[in-house]
């Protein structure tokens, strides 16, 4: 009996630590990558420390004051709500829409869905590197094609502009997202079963009414699930501002992440950068659970 | 009357259908045109890039590749950018598995409570911890080096693996473990032998994944690495594009070599991402 319980003080001493072994690496890599940095945000945060001199000041809560009143951070929290929200709703809905027509059993399912996963497979970096060039205000060619079109007049430098840069990052990260909820979503209507459609159109309903009445229904806790992850990728956003605006112009495209950066690197605060990651994560861990909430709610109705 | 009814059903039917794959349609170019484009234009000329704008290019460059492989140093990059993935792809996949194994197949005090501690790590957000991981890796002399660059990308994929791996090994057949013992395998034995084979469908996941993730991964290489030579394709391209930013067909060069690799690892093995974002999402 190599394996097994003996008696009530369970197992062997040899055979525990053989078996700990086998979780060693794991644990090891776990303890020094996550579990002491995260412990080390929480100590940072309470002190003035620039990353490199050996001394650190205790400074309280004053970081955290410091956060509540720098306009900037909650500008750039703004920007990365408001880039969210446009894709909670555009990108969700474009991907519901042609989750609903390939769930038709339409020929060539297998193409599309391989095709709307492309975007998602390409970095931020290398996504933003070539739409670069499609805004571009001198050679770009969402300019070329609007005064093809007679629109000359609308061509401007797309990110460069105060009044369109945001909306035009957002577009971007729509179209590097859509294909993932996409897969989300088709997956989730798959799994209803074709019969119940069979009845509800037996009984006379129409499309609309079985979209309502069956689809609906049964796909909330999918729709939750691609809102909540769209909230929590969207609102990290990064890759994608480094490559195109890198926060400009103004700060009118900086999200948390490029300030955190900016607060570490920038101005060597690493206690304040550190606050600034704890407002935020809690900032996202609210908006996640209440659409937990949410979901149950809806559920129960 | 009812034939005139069925025609307009019928043609009802086909406008519906005809509409249907229009949008497919015209969604699914503008998913490749950007691709398309990005490599016409790494086979133009400075001088012909900006004016012409046609897609199938005449005279095509392809001397644009050597020169961004060797001046732009993109070889470099590249040889990285391998390196990196097949490191962080083979310590994930070694780790986690004998970290599921332990948690499927073998007993010890503190089991579940280890395991619940790893899950929750995948749940909650902890945006400042690249911080902390800076000052930690400094401390411990990894700052520019490709082992610093390596080990904190190993622990962000386990969590997702363990879970994966610790389904597929609890569901081996006792009869399979107890015969392999009475061949005399030990625990390593069975989980190398059985275990592991047994698997093979979720470390194909475990492996396109995490391929995906590292070759794509930006903040940490912008954090960690500032030697050139160290540096990881998504680096070298901010670094090439910060210094010569004019020069659009070499830039566009650089990024179809960064492309190509996870594109073709990605049409290959693209039934398994559907398992494994499916898997990941239902986890998450």
């Amino acid at each position: 009996m190599s394996r097994g319980v003996i008696g009530n003080n369970g197992m062997r001493v040899k055979d525990v630590l053989q078996n700990y072994v086998f979780l060693l690496p794991a644990l090891i890599l776990f303890a020094t990558f996550y579990i002491y940095p995260v412990y080390k945000v929480f100590e940072l945060s309470l002190f003035e420390y620039d990353g490199i001199s050996p001394h650190k000041y205790f400074v309280g809560m004053g970081n955290f004051a410091d956060v509540m009143c720098n306009k900037i951070w909650w500008t750039s929290m703004w920007n990365a709500a408001y880039i969210t929200i446009l894709a909670l709703v555009f990108q969700n809905a474009l991907a519901l829409v042609l989750a609903l027509i390939v769930d038709k059993d339409l020929k060539g399912g297998k193409f599309y869905r391989v095709v709307f996963y492309l975007p998602p497979v390409l970095s931020g970096i290398v996504i933003g590197l070539i739409w670069n060039w499609i805004y571009d205000g001198n050679y770009g060619l969402l300019n070329h094609w609007l005064s093809t079109l007679g629109l000359g007049n609308l061509a401007r430098s797309w990110l460069a502009d105060p009044k369109t840069a945001i909306t035009c990052v957002a577009i971007i990260h729509m179209w590097r997202g859509f294909g993932w909820g996409f897969i989300i979503l088709l997956a989730g209507l798959q799994n209803i079963p074709r019969e119940l459609y069979e009845a509800a159109r037996m009984d006379g309903a129409s499309g609309l009414d079985i979209f309502r009445r069956v689809t609906v229904p049964l796909m909330i806790p999918v729709f939750i699930l691609v809102a909540v992850l769209t909230v929590l990728g969207t609102m990290q956003i990064y890759d994608l501002i480094v490559s195109t605006t890198g926060g400009g112009p103004g700060y009118h495209t900086e999200v948390p992440i490029t300030r955190i950066l900016a607060a570490m690197i920038g101005s060597s605060r690493f206690g304040y950068a550190c606050a600034l990651g704890l407002v935020f994560g809690v900032v996202l861990l609210v908006a996640s659970m209440s659409q937990l909430r949410l979901s149950r709610h809806l559920k129960q109705t | 009357m009812i034939k005139f009814k069925m025609n307009r059903y019928v043609t009802h039917k086909r406008l519906k259908g005809f509409l249907m794959h229009l949008v497919l349609v015209s969604v699914a170019v503008t998913c490749i045109f950007p691709l398309v484009w990005m490599f016409s234009s790494s086979l133009k000329t400075q001088d012909t890039v900006f004016s012409d704008m046609s897609i199938f290019v005449n005279n095509p460059k392809w001397g644009n590749y050597c020169e961004a492989w060797t001046k732009g140093r993109f070889g470099t990059y590249f040889f990285n950018s391998i390196l990196y993935t097949t490191s962080v792809v083979a310590g994930v996949v070694f780790f986690a598995s004998l970290a599921a194994f332990a948690f499927a197949r073998l007993n010890f005090p503190g089991k579940n409570l280890l395991f619940y501690m790893f899950l929750i790590t995948m749940m909650i957000p902890i945006p400042g911890s690249f911080i902390a991981l800076y000052v930690l890796l400094s401390k411990l002399n990894l700052i520019n080096t490709r082992l610093g660059y390596i080990l904190p990308q190993i622990n962000a994929g386990l969590a997702l693996a363990i879970y994966l791996l610790k389904t597929f090994f609890e569901e081996i057949p006792k009869d399979l473990e107890d015969s392999a013992k009475i061949d005399g395998c030990g625990k390593f034995g069975v989980y190398w032998h059985i275990a592991m084979p047994l698997a093979k469908p979720a470390i194909a996941v475990i492996v396109v994944f995490n391929a995906m993730a590292v070759w794509n991964e930006y903040l940490l290489a912008m954090l960690i690495l500032s030697s050139k030579s160290l540096m990881p394709l998504q680096r070298g391209l901010m670094v090439f594009q910060g210094a010569h930013i004019t020069r659009y067909p070499l830039l566009m060069a650089g990024i179809t070599i960064t492309v190509i690799p996870i594109v073709i690892v990605y049409l290959l093995m693209q039934r398994h991402i559907i398992t494994g974002i499916t898997a990941g999402a239902v986890k998450g």
